[in-house]
């Protein structure tokens, strides 16, 4: 239909503007810029319907589900084989930095402010008790999932060649996992956290012959201080996270490399 | 056979069906063609020519669309075998040509449904192609996976908000060195060291056996030679496993729900619950 001309653009204006939308649509769909953002052969470009090609293309053309080969082995979609276990870690890890980032622009690691300033998170801040609620419980139930999702790779001999390796950095991860959990244990500055986290590092200074070093290196000081407040938070938001991204990454990559999901049994 | 995607026989089913060809609702070909070339004998014997040949055209357009350039030509060549000069036909259009060709009963070469080739022998794919893998049976990943992980994403949001807005995490205190709480306890994943804390000297409890237990851990899969991950296979390393898991939990359990001011043994049924999440 032409609507190229203007002038009669007030008679059966609904039917007009329609054609017009779509007539403006296509420009901009066609356009160098989206043309340059979309990538050839996306279904946002040309539409989706329902084919083989099709549905590789929604893999293929996402940097997210590309984490994801564009075909799995039946049995992986079964959910009673995996139960999602691994996915779901992944998953709490989003959450967990998602709402930490939240948790960070209310909070100040020192002594005198952090526990002030996580009570007015409580009271004073719109969903901040919804948020730091979530924080906790989501990084309890991450420990728990890493944890299944290690017991489930064992039963199912997930670990045997040509998957050794990856069992190993998975090892690591969940070793990084009770690290983030247990640095941000301490930050509330709650006598829970000062009392849990002194009965964690004792431990840690029976190791022998640089354990008290050891010791003096995570505290910041002797004891449990302001600068091991400090320490911890760098290592809870920053350092942590850095390394354990890094982990995952390696952890996914290998999961492919190596043939994808293990199985069927 | 080799098996045909059930994509493909779905889509060639639809586009004979479209085409009004048989064997589009699986109608047997056997018949469709018996059928088709039932007209062709008593064509031959009683009526003109031309009308044979038309007849013979239609047949074999029946039978599944053959081109008619490629008809012409296989008239053409067919002249050409029976002695006739291909030159004195070239000229003279469908009908010309139709003309001398019908006489010839069966053309040399063609076989019982009017095929100019025969299938002379199958080689199975096994013996002339080497396989390094077995075919495995796959599903695309959208949206068989997807839509999957999307449920297991949207449940654990759900739940995770819900116990969020009704359970409060705890906060308790500020934070007093001097003031020791009693019992004091490591979070929940530490209370099987500490627990072990109990039993053993410090060094062993606190790094020692966690140190070996992650050691071990680590070294599993270059421990464990046996190839196969049949339950049935590898009694011994889940019984192993099971008991390690056993072993922590009761640990933890003990750790969390059955100690007391001063670290002792209580009943939580009779003194209350000394844990904090």
């Amino acid at each position: 239909m032409a609507n190229g001309n203007g002038s009669n653009g007030n008679r059966n204006g609904g039917l007009k503007l329609g054609a017009r939308a779509k007539e403006m649509g296509g420009k901009v769909g066609n356009s160098q810029v989206v043309t340059s953002i979309i990538r050839p052969g996306s279904i946002f470009r040309k539409g989706y319907t329902d084919s083989p090609r099709n549905r590789s293309y929604v893999i293929m053309n996402s940097v997210l589900y590309h984490l994801h080969p564009v075909k799995v082995k039946r049995h992986a979609v079964k959910v009673s084989y995996t139960l999602c276990l691994g996915g779901l870690s992944f998953f709490l890890f989003i959450l967990l930095t998602v709402t930490g980032i939240f948790l960070m622009f209310f909070y100040r690691p020192t002594e005198a402010a952090a526990w002030s300033n996580v009570q007015q998170l409580e009271t004073a801040v719109w969903f901040g008790s919804l948020v730091r609620n979530m924080h906790r419980w989501g990084a309890h139930l991450m420990v728990l999932t890493v944890f299944l999702h290690m017991s489930r790779v064992f039963y199912h001999g997930a670990y045997k060649a040509p998957r050794e390796f990856n069992w190993v950095i998975g090892v690591v991860l969940l070793l990084l996992t009770l690290m983030l959990s247990f640095t941000g244990y301490l930050l509330p500055w709650d006598q829970l956290a000062l009392w849990a986290v002194t009965v964690g590092t004792n431990m840690m200074g029976y190791t022998p012959v640089f354990g008290s070093q050891m010791r003096y290196a995570l505290l910041g000081s002797k004891e449990i201080s302001g600068d091991t407040l400090l320490r911890w938070y760098t290592l809870h938001v920053l350092l942590l996270p850095f390394v354990i991204v890094i982990f995952m990454a390696i952890h996914f990559w290998r999961v492919r490399k190596d043939g994808g999901i293990s199985g069927p049994l | 056979m080799a098996e045909v995607p059930e994509h493909l026989l779905k889509r060639s089913a639809e586009r004979r069906k479209a085409l009004g060809l048989p064997g589009g609702e699986g109608a047997d070909d056997a018949s469709a063609e018996a059928a088709a070339e039932a007209p062709t004998p008593a064509a031959e014997e009683a009526a003109p020519i031309a009308a044979s040949v038309s007849d013979e055209g239609a047949i074999t357009e029946d039978k599944g669309g053959v081109p008619a350039h490629l008809l012409e030509r296989a008239r053409k060549r067919k002249a050409v075998l029976a002695g006739e000069d291909p030159g004195a036909t070239a000229g003279g259009g469908g009908v010309a040509t139709a003309t001398k060709v019908a006489p010839i009963a069966a053309p040399v070469g063609t076989g019982p449904g009017g095929h100019t080739q025969r299938l002379l022998t199958v080689v199975k794919s096994g013996s002339i192609q080497q396989t390094r893998a077995e075919a495995q049976d796959k599903v695309h990943t959208w949206p068989h996976l997807l839509v999957v992980e999307f449920a297991a994403a949207l449940a654990m949001t759900a739940t995770l908000l819900i116990f969020s807005a009704i359970v409060r995490a705890p906060l308790l205190g500020l934070a007093d060195v001097n003031q020791t709480p009693n019992p004091s306890k490591a979070p929940w994943y530490f209370l099987g060291l500490q627990e072990l804390l109990t039993m053993f000297h410090p060094m062993v409890a606190g790094v020692t056996i966690p140190g070996m237990g992650l050691f071990i851990l680590m070294m599993a899969p270059y421990v464990d030679s046996n190839p196969s991950n049949k339950p049935n296979d590898r009694k011994f390393a889940i019984s192993l496993f099971t008991l390690f898991l056993m072993f922590w939990s009761v640990l933890v359990i003990i750790g969390s729900f059955f100690r007391g001011a001063g670290f002792n043994f209580v009943f939580p049924w009779n003194d209350g619950i000394f844990f904090e999440l």
